[in-house]
C-alpha cells in the first residue's frame, strides 16, 4: 500500500463529486481527505483525493474516475512526485498561554490568527505529521478544539489542462 | 415560442427516436399532454409497469442498435426504473430515459412524489442530470443522446422539473458532436498492433474470445475476416453470441459457468489468447488466479477501464475493434491450425456423449429443455432472434440455440435480471414485427413481470412466448442440490394456470406435457401470426452441465 494524491480536473457540475467518491465507496477503498476547489482555468474544478491503496488500485481508480464523462483528465501521484500541504486550527483556552506553550508556538513556526477573550486560535501548515505532531503536544494544554484541511497539492511532473483541451481529437 | 414539453417530445423526434418506451403520472404529465399532438412522428407504448417499459427499451436497444427511449414519471415511477438502468448499465446498453420531477421550487421539501433520482441513480447511469429550466431541455437531451450511443454505450437519464415542462421558450435544436471532457474513441496505436501480431504469428495454439463489444462496434465483418486469414479458433461469451455464425469454420463454442466444455477447458492451454470486445467477466473466468496463466494476452478494447482489470494483458489494443481488427488482419500470417482444432473437435465429443445426449436425445422420462430449443432451432427463421429470461432456460437455450446473425440475442447477461424477457422480447418485436421474436422464460421469471402480456394483447406484437416450466427456481434448485445438501429452502413453486392467464390477455395459449406433443406444437406457434403462449412441462429436477462451479478454475469444467 502506498500513499497517492489523485488530481481530477473537472467540468464544473452539479452532482461530479458524488460520482467521484462512489467509485472509492463501491470498492471499500476509504478516502484519506478529499479537497475541491476552482482551478486556475475558468469553469474547471480541481479535486485533490489522498488516499492509501496498491499499486494495481490507483490505476484502476483513476481510470474509473476518468471514465466519468464530466471528468477532464486525472493524474495521480506519490508523496515524493508531489508538494503539499495541510492546515491546521488549533483552538486553546486562554489560561493555557504560558511559557511553556509560546515556546512550542516559536519552536513550530505556528501563528495565532485569532485572540478572543477566552481562547486563541493557532494556525499551523505543513504536512499531516507536523501538523499531528503540535496536536499531540498541544493535547495537554487543554486544547478546545482541532481542525484539518485535506491536502492541497500541486504535482513536480509538468502537466498542462489547458494543452490537453486543446489537443482534441 | 413552445412548451418545455412540447420541446422534449421535439428532441426526442428530431433524434429519429421511433418508439417511447412509458408510463404516465402527475410530474410527467405535460409531456404526455405534447405526446398526444406528435403521435404521427412518434409512436409511444404504454407498458404495464415501468421496470417493463424499460426492460422493453432495452430490448429495442439491443437488436436496432439505437437508443431507446423511456419515459416515466417521478418518485415511484422513477424508482422503477433502477433495475434497468443498472441492467443497462452493466450490459452497455445506450438508452436515454426522461423523467418528470416536482417542480424546481419544491425540491428538497419531500414534496408529493419527489425522490432523489439523480442520487438514486447516479451508480445506474454512465451520466445523469437534472433540468429546472426550459432552456436547458433541448442541450440536455442532445447531450443525453450523444453520450448514450458514443463510445461504449450506456444509460443516461434526464430528470426534468414540472415548471421547466410548462414553461414556454425557443425550440431550435442542436445535436451534440462531442463534449470536451468526453473522449470516447482513442487513435490505434501501430506499434500495439504490431506488437499483437507479432505474438500471434509466434503462436502455435492462440484462441480468440470474442464479446459484445464486436456487436456494438458493428465490427462482426471485420471479425470474420480476421478469423478466415489468421484461422484461429473462437469462442463466443454469452453476449457475444450471434457476432460470428456458429457455422464458421473457426466457431469452437461459448465459453463461461455454462458454456461448452472444449471453450473452457482448452483455455488453459492456449498460448495466446485474444480477447475482442470483452471483459473477462468472471462467469467467463471462475478463478482468476488459475486463468490462462500459460498464455500471453491480447486485448483488443474500447475503455480503458476494461484494461487489466480482472486479466492482465500482454498487449492492450485500446481502440474501437472496427478499426483495430482490419489493421490486424493485415498484419498477421494467413495461417490453419489443424492440431489445435482437433482437440476442441475431440473434446466436444466427449461433451456431446455427457450431456447432449441426455439434453437432446433423450426418447423417454420428462422432457428436456433442451429439447424444445432444438426443434426451435428446426423451424425458426435464420435471423430468428431469441430472448432469454435468467436460469436454467437461459442457460440452455442460450447453449442449443443455433446462432447464425448477429443482433439475435438478447438476455441479461451482466446483471441476471430475473423479468428481463417478456417485456425485452416485446421491445425487439416492435422493432421489426417481421422478424421472428422467440422469447423463452422461466416459471419464476414470467411472474415478476407478467403484467406485460397486456402490453403485448395492445401492442398486438406477435411475440413467441415459451414457458419451459419445472415448477422450480431451477437455477437456485441447482445449486442447493449440488452446493447445500438438497436442501430445497423455498425454491419449489406453486403455480397458476399460466394458460388461464395467457387466454385472458387474448394470446393464443398451448401447453405441451407429452414428447409426443412437442414437435407439432413448435411448429405451430412459430408458424402463427399473432402473440403465441406455449407452455412446456419439463422435467423437475434436470441440471445444466457443463459447469464451472464458483472458485473452480476452468480446466475444471464438470460435465455431470
Ligand atoms: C430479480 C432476481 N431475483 C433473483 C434472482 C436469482 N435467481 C437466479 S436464477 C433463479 C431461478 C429462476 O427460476 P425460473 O425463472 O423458474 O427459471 P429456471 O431456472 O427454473 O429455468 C433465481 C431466483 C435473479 N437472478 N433475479
Ligand atoms: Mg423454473
Amino acid at each position: 500500500m502506498n500513499r497517492y494524491t489523485i488530481l481530477v480536473y473537472t467540468e464544473n457540475f452539479i452532482g461530479i463529486l458524488n460520482r467521484i467518491t462512489i467509485i472509492f465507496t463501491r470498492r471499500g477503498i476509504n478516502i484519506d481527505a478529499l479537497t475541491a476547489s476552482e482551478s486556475r482555468l475558468d469553469g474547471i474544478h480541481k479535486i485533490t483525493i489522498e488516499v492509501t491503496v496498491t499499486d494495481e488500485q490507483i490505476i484502476q481508480l483513476s481510470k474509473q474516475i476518468e471514465k466519468v464523462v464530466d471528468v477532464i483528465k486525472v493524474y495521480y501521484f506519490m508523496d515524493d512526485e508531489v508538494v503539499y500541504q495541510e492546515i491546521a486550527l488549533y483552538k486553546i483556552p486562554i489560561e493555557s498561554l504560558d511559557p511553556g506553550l509560546e515556546k512550542v508556538i516559536r519552536q513550530f513556526n505556528a501563528h495565532i490568527i485569532a485572540a478572543e477573550k477566552e481562547f486563541v486560535v493557532l494556525e499551523f501548515t505543513g504536512h499531516k505529521e507536523d501538523t499531528q505532531a503540535l496536536l499531540e503536544i498541544l493535547k495537554p494544554f487543554n486544547l478546545l478544539e482541532f481542525s484539518r484541511s485535506g491536502r492541497v497539492a500541486i504535482a513536480k511532473p509538468k502537466f498542462s489542462i489547458t494543452e490537453y483541451l486543446n489537443n482534441q481529437t | 415560442m413552445v412548451r418545455g414539453a412540447d420541446i422534449v417530445v421535439r428532441s426526442l423526434i428530431a433524434e429519429n427516436a421511433e418508439f417511447i418506451f412509458g408510463y404516465p403520472g402527475g410530474a410527467i404529465m405535460p409531456v404526455y399532454d405534447a405526446l398526444y399532438d406528435y403521435s404521427d412522428q412518434i409512436k409511444h407504448v404504454l407498458t404495464r409497469h415501468e421496470q417493463g417499459a424499460i426492460h422493453a427499451a432495452q430490448g429495442y436497444a439491443r437488436v436496432s442498435g439505437k437508443v431507446g427511449v423511456v419515459l416515466a414519471t417521478s418518485g415511484p415511477g422513477a424508482t422503477n426504473l433502477i433495475t434497468g438502468l443498472a441492467d443497462a448499465q452493466i450490459d452497455s446498453t445506450p438508452l436515454v430515459c426522461i423523467t418528470g420531477q416536482v417542480a424546481a421550487h419544491l425540491l428538497g421539501s419531500d414534496a408529493f412524489q419527489e425522490t432523489d433520482v439523480i442520487g438514486l441513480s447516479m451508480p445506474g447511469t454512465k451520466w445523469n442530470i437534472q433540468v429546472r429550466r426550459v432552456e436547458d431541455i433541448a442541450p440536455a437531451i442532445a447531450k443525453a443522446f450523444y453520450i448514450a450511443k458514443t463510445g461504449r454505450p450506456g444509460p443516461v437519464l434526464v430528470d426534468i422539473t414540472k415548471n421547466a415542462q410548462v414553461e414556454f421558450g425557443e425550440f431550435n435544436y442542436e445535436p451534440c458532436f462531442g463534449i470536451r471532457s468526453f473522449r470516447p474513441y482513442v487513435t490505434i496505436n501501430p506499434t500495439a498492433i504490431a506488437a499483437a501480431a507479432q505474438l500471434i504469428n509466434d503462436a502455435k495454439r492462440p484462441y480468440v474470445l470474442y464479446g459484445q463489444g464486436v456487436i456494438l462496434a458493428n465490427a462482426e465483418e471485420e471479425l470474420k475476416r480476421f478469423l478466415d486469414k489468421s484461422g484461429i479458433p473462437a469462442a463466443s461469451t454469452l453476449l457475444g453470441s450471434g457476432a460470428l455464425s456458429q457455422d464458421h469454420p473457426s466457431y469452437v463454442g461459448k465459453l463461461g459457468m455454462h458454456g461448452n466444455y472444449a471453450p473452457n477447458l482448452l483455455t488453459n492451454q492456449c498460448d495466446v489468447l485474444i480477447a475482442i470486445g470483452m471483459r473477462f467477466d468472471d462467469r467467463v473466468t471462475g478463478d482468476l488466479k488459475r486463468y490462462a496463466k500459460q498464455a500471453q494476452v491480447v486485448h483488443l478494447e474500447l475503455d480503458p477501464s476494461e484494461i487489466d482489470k480482472n486479466v492482465k494483458c500482454a498487449v492492450p489494443v485500446l481502440g474501437d475493434c472496427k478499426q483495430s481488427l482490419p489493421l490486424l488482419t493485415d498484419a498477421v500470417n494467413s495461417n490453419t491450425h489443424h492440431e489445435w482444432f482437433q482437440k476442441f473437435r475431440e473434446l466436444d465429443k466427449e461433451e456431446k456423449a455427457a450431456v447432449m445426449s441426455y439434453d437432446l436425445e433423450s426418447t423417454h422420462g420428462g422432457l428436456h429443455m433442451g429439447e424444445v430449443i432444438q426443434l426451435i432451432n428446426q423451424f425458426k427463421d435464420e435471423n430468428a432472434i431469441l430472448v432469454t429470461d435468467v436460469g436454467q432456460h437461459q442457460m440452455i437455450s442460450w447453449r442449443y440455440f443455433h446462432y447464425k446473425e448477429s443482433r439475435t440475442q438478447v438476455t441479461s447477461g451482466g446483471l441476471g435480471t430475473m423479468g428481463f424477457a417478456l417485456p425485452a422480447a416485446l421491445g425487439a418485436q416492435l422493432h421489426d414485427f417481421k422478424r421472428q421474436v422467440i422469447c423463452v422464460v422461466g416459471d419464476g421469471g414470467i411472474q415478476m413481470t407478467i403484467q406485460e402480456f397486456g402490453t403485448i394483447m395492445q401492442t398486438k406484437a406477435p411475440v413467441k412466448v415459451v414457458l419451459l416450466n419445472n415448477n422450480y427456481l431451477g437455477m437456485v434448485r441447482q445449486w442447493q442440490q449440488l452446493f447445500f445438501d438438497k436442501r430445497y429452502s423455498f425454491t419449489e413453486l406453486e403455480n397458476p394456470d399460466f394458460i388461464k392467464i395467457a387466454e385472458a390477455y387474448k394470446l393464443r395459449a398451448v401447453k405441451v406435457t407429452e414428447r409426443h406433443e412437442l414437435k407439432e406444437a413448435v411448429a405451430q406457434m412459430i408458424l402463427h401470426e399473432g402473440p403465441f403462449f406455449l407452455e412446456v412441462v419439463v422435467e423437475k429436477e434436470d441440471n445444466v452441465f457443463p459447469m464451472i462451479a464458483t472458485g473452480c478454475s476452468v480446466e475444471e469444467v464438470r460435465l455431470s
